[in-house]
């Protein structure tokens, strides 16, 4: 048996021995991550929050090391407030390695009409996935996001719009919609600096000023809800991505890129499992075909136990929690003219984890990650392990 | 408080262990160095071989439209095309064109010969072949490791191993290939030569000079080589080729908007230097004696007779390449490898079907670079050892019938120690 698939078995096996701690998936629902945080609670105005989280890492690939480094990797400053009864505002600003990357990931104002009908306007995140809006660190028992939402998902995805979301009750089951038009995203969709189709570089802050094309793009979610079980998913955003537009005169096809993808959340038993699946179709321009990608798809599961509430003086709910994540991300998907062999291109990941909350908004988590990578000709695999120890709160 | 801080203290110590321990056992080995080609020669000092990594990183650099990629391109990276320093994959094949006239090999360069740009960046129309071409050959991008030996190997050394009228009566008849002065390639030599040690290249043949990298043995040495696939490959300028790509058929002679030089005169040198300090391929079961066996039918054959095992480096000033020997299996000349190997089309003064003695060092793991399945021969158009053989006529015509008549067991022989290599 491989090291890795060694790690996956035993990481599997002591999840089924983990003890019924109690399983909680977030009991609010999936469009209300932003507002699910804790500073909000507590305040009938204007409150100021956020969180920050750090990890270290030590990384293998193929025998060869860059030793121990640490990280912190974000600093997050949340602003909220309460303008009036149906009138609100929130807004994240996010420093990444310290002042490495600053950026405004959410500045917007939601008008509540009722709860079935909400206006939400400015810097949004686009109702891609579960992840996308509910990416605050401490929210997560694992040091890096999954996969799926960070390379075929732009998450965070931040973009300038508008739309409208709510929520309703039918048969003791919740629904709940979002409809967003947005600047989205550009060009660096191909061409990028990682020679391959990869979504996340066509974000832009240039996108915030201006459509790069004057088409906005459309996302939307609909989600259900049953209490006491969890919530499921289905959302889609598409754009046209290219500048096909130069001083208003059409100079380039059309090229349009679509996300579809799935979510879910459940408590089941003594665990909590929650899983995104994303399918992505890129118009490539026929002179970049093959080496840039027009299909993406990846997926994660992450299974968490609670095994342990320690009695500790002061943390009434600290909780000990194993977990374990399965993902995979396929960013080529296709064969080659040439040969008629897959290509290739794809990640492939097995990650147990322990945490530790001492309190619900505090966690401190330590990874063991093992990726199989395949590069674009599907040369021998290439494996990578680790270990990272973090930690993350809410302020 | 002294006992509590003693456990503390061992507990943190067992943790440290535990952790240790984990990170060995935890941590994934890497396949054995004889299944790799990339890594440095060794004995080099740090100092080069901090070069040598600074180059592997430029090596591993995907440009994008803001770095001048393109207009038209065939990849984005050198390791795209080399991956792992190995052969290519068919995917990244070069096709080259051009036609045959009363006035020799024309190239079609007012066409966008020779070589097809087939990938180009968003909203500029990519080459196709054009109509009036008469030759088109893929050539599948070469493995470069030890490619600093082949460089260092001085001209003296393949004058005298240039048979053209087949001088020995052996039925091969190396031959050198030779170009014309030209700027680039004097400009080429004339920095290879800013040298601490007496340079043994450029030496004219007949008012011309030798070329050795290339499927056609198109450039006269690694900076030649070098830039020339960040022109013509990716579609990047560099001092010595600052003329930018652009497709004949798109109408106008625009191309990026990137400023020209798009890539540093340092970049390059690194990257240079980064080829010439890759290491020679490591052998596997070099004295099994099914190997061993193979080696002296390679001989008896008549194989070695191109594929020349053993050369010797002239002088460098990078001293682990200073006057080596080495076992390429090359002697970097022309040889005629009759129709069944003739694309129609050619560079410089070799026949259509003329090509310049691949080295063979590497080919046993070939496949580790090509996704799993080894694709030979220039176009990588053969799959096995035996169809390669099966291809090779003209002047290998003789070495393949031997090779045709030898037994079961001695064709296993040969074939082992190929994979050998």
């Amino acid at each position: 048996m491989s090291r890795g698939r060694g790690v996956l078995v035993w990481s599997v096996a002591v999840l089924a021995f983990a003890s019924p701690a109690g399983a909680q998936v977030d009991s609010t629902l999936a469009q209300e991550g932003i507002y699910d945080r804790p500073f909000i609670g507590s305040v009938s105005n204007t409150a100021i929050g956020g969180y920050i989280e750090g990890n270290t890492n030590y990384f293998v690939e193929d025998g060869i090391t860059e030793g121990f480094s640490m990280e912190l990797r974000r600093f997050n400053i949340f602003m909220y407030s309460s303008i009036s009864r149906r009138v609100r505002f929130l807004s994240e600003l996010e420093f990444e390695h310290g002042t490495e990357e600053i950026a405004l990931e959410t500045a917007l104002v939601d008008f509540q009409i009722s709860p079935a009908l909400v206006l939400r306007a400015g810097i949004i995140l686009p109702p891609i996935g579960y992840l996308n809006q509910n990416h605050d660190s401490p929210k997560w028992d694992f040091v890096d996001r999954p996969l799926v939402t960070t390379g075929v998902i732009p998450s965070t995805l931040s973009e300038v719009g508008a739309g409208v979301y709510g929520k309703g009750v039918s048969d003791g089951v919740m629904l709940s919609y979002d409809l967003y038009l947005t600047n989205g995203i550009s060009d660096a969709v191909v061409g990028n600096d990682l020679g391959r189709t990869d979504i996340p570089s066509g974000k832009s802050e240039e996108q915030f000023e201006e459509d790069n094309n004057g088409s906005p793009a459309i996302s939307g979610r609909f989600g259900l809800r049953r209490p006491g079980f969890g919530e499921v998913g289905l959302s889609y955003y598409g754009g046209y991505y290219n500048s096909y537009l130069f001083e208003g005169v059409e100079v380039d096809e059309r090229r349009w890129l679509g996300i579809t993808a799935f979510d879910f959340g459940a408590s089941v038993g003594r665990f909590d499992v929650r899983g995104e699946l994303a399918y992505a179709t890129i118009d490539v321009p026929s002179g970049m075909s093959e080496i840039f990608g027009d299909r993406q798809w990846g997926g994660h599961v992450d299974i968490i136990a609670p095994v342990w509430k320690p009695a500790l003086s002061g943390y009434d709910n600290a909780t000990v929690s194993l977990g374990l994540r399965l993902e995979k991300v396929d960013y080529n998907r296709g064969t080659f003219l040439s040969t008629g062999l897959s290509i290739r291109d794809d990640v492939t990941a097995v990650v147990p984890s322990v945490s530790f909350r001492p309190t619900q908004g505090t966690v401190f988590r330590a990874n063991y990650r093992y990726h199989w990578t395949h590069d674009f000709v599907g040369n021998p695999t290439v494996r990578t392990a680790g270990f990272q120890v973090g930690f993350a709160t809410y302020f | 408080m002294r006992a509590i801080a003693r456990r503390t203290t061992r507990l943190l110590g067992c943790l440290l262990l535990v952790a240790a321990t984990a990170c060995d056992t935890f941590a994934p080995d890497g396949p054995p160095e004889e299944q790799l080609l990339d890594g440095t020669i060794e004995g080099m000092p740090g100092s080069q071989l901090r070069q040598h990594l600074v180059g592997d990183e430029e090596f591993g650099r995907r440009f994008t439209v803001e770095d001048g990629l393109g207009p038209v391109f065939v990849a984005t990276a050198c390791e795209q095309c080399h991956v792992g320093d190995g052969k290519g994959h068919p995917v990244f094949n070069l096709t080259r064109f051009g036609t045959l006239g009363v006035n020799g090999f024309d190239p079609l360069t007012q066409l966008g010969g020779p070589q097809l740009q087939h990938r180009s960046i968003p909203g500029y129309p990519p080459e196709t072949v054009p109509g009036e071409a008469t030759g088109v050959s893929e050539f599948t991008a070469p493995a470069v490791t030890g490619l600093g030996y082949l460089d260092a190997v001085d001209d003296a050394t393949l004058i005298a191993l240039a048979d053209p009228d087949d001088a020995d009566g052996d039925g091969i008849s190396g031959r050198l290939q030779l170009h014309p002065p030209s700027e680039l390639i004097e400009a080429a030599l004339a920095l290879a030569a800013q040298s601490a040690v007496p340079f043994t290249h450029g030496t004219l043949v007949d008012g011309q000079y030798i070329g050795r990298f290339g499927k056609k043995a198109l450039t006269v040495n690694l900076l030649h080589q070098t830039v020339g696939a960040y022109q013509q490959d990716m579609g990047i300028t560099s001092d010595l080729l600052v003329e930018d790509l652009f497709n004949p058929l798109a109408g106008n002679r625009a191309s990026d908007e990137a400023p020209d030089p798009e890539v540093s005169s340092s970049a390059v040198a690194n990257v240079v230097f980064y080829l010439k300090t890759l290491r020679a391929p490591s052998r596997r079961d070099a004295s099994a004696a099914e190997v061993v066996a193979g080696e002296q039918l390679f001989g008896q054959i008549g194989c070695a007779s191109c594929h020349t095992p053993t050369m010797r480096t002239g002088r460098s000033e990078i001293a682990v390449l200073d006057q080596v020997e080495f076992h390429a299996y090359t002697d970097l000349l022309l040889h005629d490898m009759g129709p069944e190997l003739d694309d129609g089309y050619t560079e410089g003064r070799a026949l259509t079907s003329e090509w310049r003695t691949p080295p063979l060092w590497g080919i046993g793991i070939q496949e580790n670079f090509q996704g799993g399945q080894a694709f030979y021969l220039h176009d990588g158009r053969a799959q096995t050892f035996e169809q390669t053989i099966g291809l090779h006529g003209g002047e290998g015509a003789a070495s393949r019938s031997a090779f045709q008549a030898l037994s079961d067991a001695d064709k296993t022989r040969l074939v082992r120690f190929l994979r050998s290599l």
